[in-house]
């Protein structure tokens, strides 16, 4: 469990990262945080010539909110971003679903972009960004481009970033209208990826009727899956809609696989009963008064640091 | 010395009682901790920072032959030293590793090559040494040589061994390594002309001891002085010594062994030697140089040892009362690819299953059976989980027969305390009867209902069910054989300075055995704690012992200790008594200071006493002048050293019982099963725990939380994941899941203290039991909850999930005290 020998490069600014980045093209690796790609490194699943460490690049440690979303910036780390109280008022989804990743220590080393960049089926934050339609942008030497979460994700494990090219930035778009949202999910310990979660938005009008409900899954496609799941909800308030039957949509529209945690079925069976609960928890949201007509803000929003997300 | 049956308060009245406040028996902090949480410890990694650092090719293959090794392609690699196969491997280190316990019904033991020979029987087995100037540049070599292996069609999972159309090892029939039968009463006819009698198939997995630390080895070669230096993160430096003596030829007073800090051992430590603990040391004393090896997480999944694995099945025989009037137990136990520790896990199995419990006649009979995964040497509690399993599964489905309370099933089946020492008349692992020989169980089963609140809690489920939620309560009760010998030893010095220097030779790997044996020294001698250093597992300080295993520190080495601290305060007494005037009964020890019982003020410290005791021709500080030749007042007509006596206030002392002491206990605990995901959570976790007297309750209680931690985990979250091509899917922390904080219960513990008569200090060992009854427990409360049995273990959500299914159409039998009662999953939890 020793690397193989690589050459190590410590930018000081970002055209430095995107010049360094460009001179060792295939054979050069962006380290973040580090929590994914050092274990991989030491298990020798990857033996890249030279390591181009961004943590240098203080300038991109940042979380900015305005009045359309949320832009993390590559050297955030998940722990700022959890914390920022500016951003969980614009994108409550942001903390409902970090809260959920991994430990705190992890948190406190690892990147939010970096965990993008990483497109881990399992990770809370592909979930975000998908159901938000969120992007991310890349540099390289020479320009920029921006990427919807649509078009990011391309397979488990596996994003659209070209080598040479860099990620400096995610932006979460805020949600319109009365939504609320919820990110739950079961893993089989306090931390572990899940062995499905969900990431819900339900939008009422203002009679509190469901005009729009949309979740995304984690661990039961090989990149973020987003299901619009309202016709089984349209009209509805929170008190008479049919939870289940969205579950059930959802359970059709997945087809999940089986692994030493989760048989397929099983992952399934936790779709249909998280989706549900997903929901429901999201439509109560969006139903509080405090919820303004323009979206989200309601500082209570997931702020609860629920120990297990499955149960409520 | 032997001690035979004497009661302790017979023994205590010959020493003087010593002054309160004893420290045996508080809650003293524990010394290491400071060191340790300092980041002062010194573990095996900390050491050799100069040492070439080895590196082994594994087997990717679960059987297979070994065709060809091409080690050129290294040859080239920076750093590289030296490259070893079997091939290389002179005289004795080319013969199999030794078959440590030897067990007439092991009629099959095979054990494997430090170095795979021509077949490879498990995935990790070792292949290749590569030896480089550093580790990064070691597997940088690996990665570069070339095996070449025809794979064998592997055997893996229990059933297929038992099947045994392939067999491991092609001269061992039916994948048997060894078959014990032991028997007392005509079971089977007490099963059959029993009024009531059940049939239970169960099932346990694979789990295993995964301390913090992995094993690791360094060694330094003197070769001016042909002695060898061997740093290993055993549980045994004793045996490693020896080991490594036999296989290098070496004499024995040429090998030291010395045990740095360990980070943990849970059983697995005890295996010696390793292919590495050998071959690290051969290969130091080949290049004199000091070489060092440190096993990586992965290397530890897949080449050091597993535990648990058994397939059991249980016929039973009882009375209307519940009483068991027959028991036949047949057990498969997965042994993996080797058995360097012959049958000791099955044997405590099959022994230690009877619990605190009469069986009537009782049968059992296993097979331990060979499978190309890794070998299964003992993991905390050794056996016993597995053992308590098939005994509390079986009670729980005699209560629900009859339609009784399970505890009062249990408590029917108890042995009464007035029926102590009781006999099973069965062998034990120590090849010594199975005699209990204290313990009040009614009393301990009375304890945990009460602190559970075993009565009021139908009335809770019954409640909870109406609220949606879905609450069961189980309880587990077993029996621990600890202490087993064959012996420890003591050594005790008080020097010059008045402190006191203690060693015994088995190792510690956290437990606190600094701080225990200190507070033990302490009250013998009448010194501080503080004044007293523990030395463990370092054979150049005590080259007698036996090893850490089996709940034996305490009672092995701390008897022993205690003994010889006697010894010394005796010496110290007579001494004292000469220098003073004063008759050595007269006398006592407060504080470091020997002082007359009727005058303390004629007073004489330790430290002097230690310089008397020692004549001198030379003086080298100031109180030493009073044992030299012209200080002092001598008796001329007398030797300096009188005869049959020796200099130094020092004494040795050994330990050795005649058989091993029983604890016991009572586990319960109440879990939550979520009626939609099959999520399991733990409400409470209740332990009634019987060590007899407390030496340190906190390290007690330590001692139990670390076991409970590990329960959890083999009842809820572990398991190895093996395919049928023998691979191990989980051979990571990140997916074997041991329980962090966040899963782990807060303990309640209620402690019952009924005196072991076997040893001075009236103790019984109490590092496994935290551990044992746990997987029991667990599966009777997840019964509870769900009202359906079961049966194999452990049990993660998607299995439950899987069992609801099968339960609800129809597959699975309910248990018949909810036969009635409505068990359908709340369609309408969801809705708000
Ligand atoms: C024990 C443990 C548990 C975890 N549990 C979870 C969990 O439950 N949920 C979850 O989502 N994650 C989990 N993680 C992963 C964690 O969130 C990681 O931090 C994250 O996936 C990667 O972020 P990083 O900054 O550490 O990236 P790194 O490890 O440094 O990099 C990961 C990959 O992304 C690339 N990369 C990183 N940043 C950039 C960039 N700006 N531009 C281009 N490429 C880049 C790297 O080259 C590498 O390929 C866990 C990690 C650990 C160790």
């Amino acid at each position: 469990m020793k690397p193989p020998a690589f050459r190590y490069h410590s930018p000081r600014s970002l055209p430095e990262a995107l010049d360094t980045l460009d001179a060792v093209g295939h054979d050069g690796k962006v380290l973040a945080g580090g929590q994914s790609l050092i274990p991989i490194l030491n298990m020798r699943l990857a033996a890249p010539g030279h390591l181009v460490d961004i943590n240098g690049l203080t300038e991109l440690a940042y979380v900015r909110t305005d009045a359309d979303g949320v832009r993390v910036g590559a050297l955030a780390r998940h722990a700022d971003v959890e914390a920022d109280a500016d951003a969980h008022r614009a994108v409550s989804l942001l903390r409902q679903g970090l809260r959920l990743v991994a430990h705190p220590v992890i948190r406190n080393r690892g990147t939010t972009v970096g965990s993008l960049v990483h497109a881990d089926p399992s990770g809370e934050m592909t979930a975000v960004l998908s159901l938000l339609g969120g992007s991310v942008e890349l540099a390289r030497l020479g320009g920029t481009r921006r990427v919807g979460a649509a078009d990011f994700f391309t397979g488990p494990l596996e994003s659209c970033v070209e080598p040479g090219e860099m990620a400096v930035s995610a932006y979460f778009p805020r949600l319109r209208g009365r939504t609320g949202t919820e990110f739950i999910e079961a893993a089989r310990r306090h931390g572990d990826y899940a062995m499905c979660g969900v990431a819900a938005a339900v939008t009422l009008d203002d009679d509190l009727r469901i005009v729009s409900a949309r979740a995304a899954y984690l661990s039961v496609s090989p990149v973020p899956l987003v299901l619009d799941l309202t016709e089984t909800l349209a009209g509805a308030t929170p008190d008479t809609a049919h939870w289940r039957a969205a579950g059930e949509l959802a359970a059709d529209r997945t087809e999940p696989d089986s692994d030493i945690h989760a048989t397929a079925e099983y992952r399934r069976h936790l779709v249909r009963v998280l989706t549900a609960r997903a929901l429901r928890t999201a439509a109560v949201r969006g139903a509080d008064p405090a919820v303004g007509g323009d979206g989200q803000g309601s500082d209570d929003q997931g702020s609860d640091d629920r120990e297990c997300g499955a149960r409520d | 010395m032997t001690i035979t049956e004497a009661p302790p308060a017979a023994r205590k009245k010959a020493a003087p009682e010593p002054p309160a406040p004893r420290a045996v028996g508080s809650p003293l902090p524990r010394k290491e901790d400071l060191r340790l949480v300092m980041g002062e410890g010194r573990f095996l990694d900390d050491l050799g920072r100069d040492a070439y650092e080895a590196a082994f090719i594994r087997s990717p293959h679960a059987r297979a032959r070994v065709l060809a090794i091409d080690i050129g392609p290294a040859l080239g690699v920076e750093g590289l030293i030296a490259v070893y196969t079997y091939q290389d491997l002179p005289g004795r280190l080319a013969e199999p590793l030794p078959m440590l316990i030897p067990h007439p019904g092991l009629t099959h033991g095979r054990t494997g090559y430090p170095l795979a020979k021509e077949y490879v029987n498990h995935v990790g087995e070792a292949v290749v040494m590569v030896v480089a100037r550093d580790r990064y540049a070691a597997e940088d070599a690996c990665e570069k040589i070339t095996v070449e292996y025809e794979p064998l069609p592997p055997v893996v999972g229990i059933e297929n061994a038992f099947r045994a159309d392939e067999l491991v090892h092609p001269d061992v029939p039916g994948n048997v390594a060894g078959h014990v039968v032991q028997e007392t009463g005509d079971a089977r006819a007490a099963v059959a002309a029993a009024p009531y009698s059940l049939e239970l198939h169960l099932d346990i997995e694979r789990s295993a001891c995964m301390p913090m630390e992995g094993r690791g080895v360094f060694a330094r070669w003197d070769v001016a002085d042909g002695s060898l230096r061997i740093y290993s993160s055993t549980q045994t430096s004793s045996g490693v010594r020896a080991a490594v003596a036999a296989k290098l030829e070496l004499p024995l007073l040429k090998v030291e062994c010395v045990t740095p800090d360990v980070g943990g051992g849970f059983g697995v430590k005890i295996v010696h030697p390793w292919p590495e603990e050998v071959l690290v040391p051969w290969v130091a004393r080949l290049l004199d140089h000091e070489v060092k090896w440190t096993e990586d997480r992965r290397e530890h999944f897949i080449s050091s040892a597993h535990e648990r694995g058994q397939l059991q099945t249980v016929r039973v025989g009882f009375d209307g009362r519940g009483r068991i009037l027959g028991l036949d137990v047949d057990i498969l136990h997965d042994n993996g690819a080797y058995t360097q520790y012959g049958l000791i896990v099955p044997l405590i199995t099959s022994t230690q299953l009877l619990g605190p419990y009469k069986p009537g006649a009782y049968r059992v009979e296993f097979r331990s059976l060979y499978t190309n995964t890794v070998m299964v040497t003992p993991y905390r509690g050794a056996g016993r989980p597995q053992g308590v399993y098939a005994m509390e599964r079986t009670m729980d489905s005699i209560a629900d027969h009859l339609g009784l309370d399970r505890a009062d099933v249990r408590e029917a089946n108890l042995i009464r305390p007035e029926e102590m020492p009781y006999d099973h008349g069965l062998l034990f692992q120590d090849g010594r009867p199975l005699v209990y020989d204290s313990g009040d169980f009614p009393a301990s089963l009375d304890k945990i209902k009460k602190l559970v609140g075993w009565d009021e809690f139908a009335a809770y489920r019954e409640q909870a069910r109406a609220e949606g939620r879905r609450v069961g309560i189980g309880l587990a009760a077993y029996v621990e054989g600890t202490g087993v010998g064959p012996y420890e030893g003591g050594h005790v010095q008080i020097e010059t300075s008045g402190k006191v220097y203690v060693a015994t030779g088995l190792t510690s790997q956290g437990q606190g055995h600094e701080t225990v044996f200190a507070q033990v020294v302490a009250d013998e001698l009448g010194v501080a704690v503080e004044d007293v250093t523990v030395t463990t597992g370092d054979t150049r300080r005590m080259g007698y012992a036996v090893g850490t295993f089996a709940s034996r520190a305490a009672v092995m080495s701390g008897n022993a200790i205690a003994l010889a601290a006697r010894g010394v305060r005796d010496k110290a007494l007579r001494i004292a008594g000469e220098a003073l005037g004063v008759a050595p009964r007269k006398l006592e020890i407060v504080q470091g200071v020997v002082r007359s019982r009727d005058d303390p003020a004629v007073s004489i410290p330790l430290g002097t006493v230690a310089v008397l005791s020692n004549p001198l021709r030379y003086a080298f500080d100031e109180a030493s002048k009073a044992a030299t030749q012209f200080g002092g007042t001598p008796d001329h007509s007398r030797p300096p050293v009188a005869e049959g006596d020796e200099p130094g206030l020092e004494a040795r002392e050994f330990f050795s019982p005649p058989r091993a002491t029983y604890a016991n206990g009572v586990h319960a605990v109440i879990v939550e099963t979520d009626p939609e995901t099959a999520e399991i959570t733990v409400l409470r976790y209740c332990v009634v725990h019987d060590c007899g007297h407390l030496l340190n309750p906190m390290i007690v209680e330590g001692q139990v939380h670390g076991g409970v931690a590990q329960a959890v985990g083999g009842a809820l979250y572990e398991r190895m994941h093996y395919d049928e091509s023998g691979q191990l899917l989980n051979a990571s922390f990140m997916d074997f899941l041991m329980p962090y904080a966040s899963e782990t219960p807060v303990v309640e513990i209620d402690h019952l203290e009924t005196a072991s008569p076997m040893n001075p200090l009236g103790i019984k060992g109490a590092g496994e039991a935290g551990v044992i009854p746990g997987t029991a427990a667990f599966a009777s409360a997840i019964e509870d909850a769900e009202g359906f049995p079961i049966t194999k273990m452990p049990i993660q959500p998607c299995e439950l999930f899987r069992l609801r299914q099968r339960f609800e159409a129809g597959e699975i039998p309910p248990l018949r005290r909810r036969a009635g009662a409505p068990n359908n999953v709340d369609e309408e939890l969801c809705q708000p």
